[in-house]
């Protein structure tokens, strides 16, 4: 149980009620965590496929190759292994690369970068040499991406040891997250959900889009701070339940809880692993209810793990068994891409199923 | 009906086998000194002969001739021999320490000591070579690194530098620009040119040196690696150590069948060179040349050092399973060692004394580095590192769940 005596932090480091904030979308939020970083840190270098000149696909490093320059900000070939492998150099030189995947679809090619190069550079050497890279991938569908663009492999990097693995779900945690994994000595997987790129998306996807330009999340401050790696945030407190989840699903589970008028306290993980235990524990133990909510495949998804965690400290506790609300385990579709997603409607099933139990 | 005769799956094979010899005329030879040497600004395209030809300098009669010829002094030569010999004699004592369950596994390098110990010497200081577990001639052939700890490092005991994590050969020492062998085949080429965009990036000038073996180029990070290496002209140079055989996979199944390595270079757009891997002075100068032409911003160089294994693949392999017993006697280009020493005693360098002399006074030198090593442990007696070491490194900072495992693992054991 010492695990749980670690104080809790606060959801932002600095106190920026005073600073100058913009509104910003995730991905001018995101840009500007690598400006600021580029800016700061001579070693920061970011690249990767159609990054450089053009800006990326989803325009996140628009503009940094024109005020940094090419040998900070370039484009890489079409090799995600070539891509995190050249990073884990880069980063054993003293460097610290940021580097896109594409899609979080087409990470596999660097797997063994990743699995077997990055997370365990600092431990098979003993410290010898380290890997601080930081590797960002656009995960999650609700855009028609098809099987291809739209998984959230999250579960594979948290499987890893050695591997920090992140997720935000608003353009204020996108950029402190961001600038704290860059500045963090571990490896660390970035993933962005891309369906919150623009606004905060609640799984109607029928309804008009909301952007984040009306939502208080999306007032950023313009230059340096840090959402530290080891913390959640209680996005919406609650005393019926405790909704665990992240990235998309976050607004997903706030509108269920809306709609079913559940008081759920909905906690964003932020950061999957390591995980902020306390804060999960603390609000189940709360609550004495559970749903576990995400986008990602249910079988051995990282939902499995969290159902674990707090079945081993919280089961007496519990008032009703733990509900998981998850991707079903097929391919992402494109035609039958709704049916696919945990929209608000499952996850209020949900809701109410552990609610009644 | 078709026109045409049935398909027939092609897959090589060597032509030698158990109790059949090895026919090598399938290595391509060149006599010394026959192979013209560029200058080291030369186009990669102009280097497409040599990819298909063997860079040599050593006759057969001992003598250095040749555009290669790197005039060396004797001194320095002196030092390459030694280096290969303090090489083999450490390789011998650590197969009897594995024999003697001191070691649970080793790898030697018998027959290709020239390429790891001669291309260290056109290194600097701040350069850092990406091994495979071949190259311990790296280490070996510095005055600052110690055998003892190497052989701590193969025994995991207490006094393990990295801290009983890796298999034995798997060194690390970044202070000699030796990088954390991975185990994993060709993950690091990629690593090497990425470092070296690094030296790049920060406009330094210290160089990468990477290392795949002939069966290891069929992975994807070496083709990646040739890309990247190609694409930002990056300071590295590129070895293929080509010594015939990957346990038993042989090179045709690698993809040498018909064409070279270094060919897969000049493909890619990078200067190429076939060199005599059991040749020192071939080694010396052709490392020289790729090593100025990276320090010079002059972009990569592929170099294929031919070489043959002369021992198991491992302490787990056996050989004779699937080649010839007596395939290193027949295979042409000879022992390194024996050929520079006869070229060091042509020269009036070195004499059968001296040899003799430096022969006991290294094996005395390797067996005091042993014993002083086990004086730390070895796997025999258990003194291996503590349990805390298996749970720090992982991160950092020991995350609360390992602190909690680690809790775990102390009551366990309790």
């Amino acid at each position: 149980m010492n695990m749980l005596k670690k104080a809790k932090t606060s959801a932002i480091e600095q106190d920026i009620s005073d600073v100058k904030k913009s509104p910003m979308t995730m991905i001018q939020a995101l840009r500007s965590a690598m400006d600021v970083m580029l800016e700061r840190d001579a070693n920061v270098v970011v690249f990767g496929q159609d990054v450089g000149y053009f800006g990326g696909v989803f325009r996140c490093t628009e503009g940094l190759q024109a005020k940094f320059g090419k040998s900070r900000v370039f484009d890489a070939p079409i090799s995600e292994g070539g891509i995190v492998g050249a990073a884990v150099g880069m980063a054993a030189y003293g460097l610290r690369p940021v580097v896109e995947i594409q899609f979080a679809d087409y990470f596999y090619p660097a797997s063994d970068q990743i699995v077997s190069e990055a997370a365990r550079l600092r431990y098979r050497s003993a410290g010898d040499f380290t890997a601080p890279l930081t590797i960002r991938m656009p995960c999650g569908g609700g855009i028609y991406g098809g099987q291809t663009h739209s998984q959230s492999p999250e579960a594979l990097f948290t499987h890893v040891c050695g591997i920090r693995t992140v997720m935000p779900s608003n353009p204020i945690d996108a950029k402190g997250l961001l600038i704290a994994s860059i500045e963090n000595d571990d490896p660390v997987v970035f993933l962005e959900p891309k369906r919150l790129y623009n606004g905060p998306f609640d799984g109607h996807h029928d309804r008009p889009i909301v952007p984040w330009s009306k939502h208080p999340l999306g007032e950023v401050p313009e230059g340096y701070y840090t959402v530290p790696l080891d913390s959640a945030s209680v996005f919406r407190p609650g005393k019926d339940m405790t909704v665990l989840t992240y990235g998309t699903m976050v607004f997903v589970s706030e509108a269920a809880a809306s709609e079913t008028g559940i008081d759920a306290e909905i906690i964003d993980l932020r950061t999957l692993w390591p995980l902020d235990l306390t804060t999960v524990v603390e609000s189940v133990k709360k609550t004495g209810r559970c749903v576990v909510v995400h986008e990602a495949t249910r079988t051995s998804g990282f939902g499995a793990e969290l159902v674990s965690l707090v079945q081993e400290h919280c089961f007496y506790h519990l008032e009703a068994p733990i509900e998981r609300v998850a991707g079903w385990d097929t391919p992402y579709p494109h035609a039958l891409e709704w049916a696919y997603f945990p929209g608000p409607e499952r996850v209020g099933q949900a809701l109410k199923r552990a609610m009644e139990a | 009906m078709s026109q045409h005769e049935p398909l027939r799956l092609h897959v090589p094979e060597p032509t030698g086998r158990p109790g059949c010899q090895t026919d090598f005329s399938y290595l391509k030879l060149a006599r010394a000194g026959d192979v013209r040497r560029p200058p080291v600004d030369a186009a990669p395209a102009d280097t497409s002969d040599l990819a298909h030809t063997l860079i040599r300098v050593l006759d057969e009669a001992h003598g250095a001739i040749g555009p290669w010829d790197p005039h060396a002094d004797p001194q320095l030569l002196r030092r390459g021999l030694r280096a290969m010999m303090k090489t083999r004699i450490f390789d011998a004592r650590m197969l009897i320490a594995q024999r003697q369950k001191k070691i649970s596994f080793y790898i030697q390098c018998l027959g290709e000591e020239a390429i790891a110990t001669g291309h260290a010497l056109a290194l600097q200081h701040g350069d850092m070579s990406f091994p495979t577990y071949r190259q311990q001639g790296l280490l070996l052939a510095r005055e600052d690194v110690s055998m003892v700890d190497m052989i701590c490092q193969l025994m995991s005991n207490e006094h393990d530098a990295l801290k009983g994590r890796q298999l034995p050969v798997m060194y690390s020492v970044k202070r000699a620009g030796f990088f954390s062998i991975s185990g994993n085949l060709a993950t690091q080429f990629i690593q090497a040119v990425g470092w070296a965009m690094a030296s790049a990036i920060k406009g330094d000038t210290k160089i990468a040196s990477a290392w795949i073996g002939d069966g290891a180029t069929a992975e994807s990070d070496f083709h990646t690696a040739l890309t990247f290496a190609h694409v930002y002209r990056a300071p590295v140079i590129l070895n293929v150590v080509n010594n015939q055989w990957a346990i038993s996979t042989f090179q045709a199944i690698a993809g040498g069948e018909a064409t070279t390595f270094a060919a897969r270079g000049v493909g890619c757009g990078i200067a190429s060179l076939r060199v005599d891997g059991n040749d020192f002075l071939a080694v010396l100068a052709a490392s020289r040349w790729a090593a100025e032409r990276a320090r010079s911003n002059l972009g990569p160089t592929l170099i294929e050092w031919v070489t043959y294994r002369a021992g198991a693949h491992s302490t787990s392999d056996d050989p004779s399973k699937y080649r010839p017993a007596d395939d290193w006697v027949r295979f042409p280009l000879g022992d390194p060692i024996m050929r520079l020493k006869n070229h060091l005693i042509g020269i009036g360098a070195w004499t059968q004394k001296e040899h003799e002399d430096a022969q006991a006074e290294l094996e005395a030198q390797v067996l005091a580095a042993q014993k002083e090593a086990e004086r730390y442990g070895s796997l025999l007696d258990g003194q291996i590192p503590p349990l805390s070491t298996m749970f720090e490194d992982v991160f950092k900072e020991m995350p609360a769940h390992l602190q909690d495992q680690y809790r775990q693992a102390q009551q366990a054991g309790a």
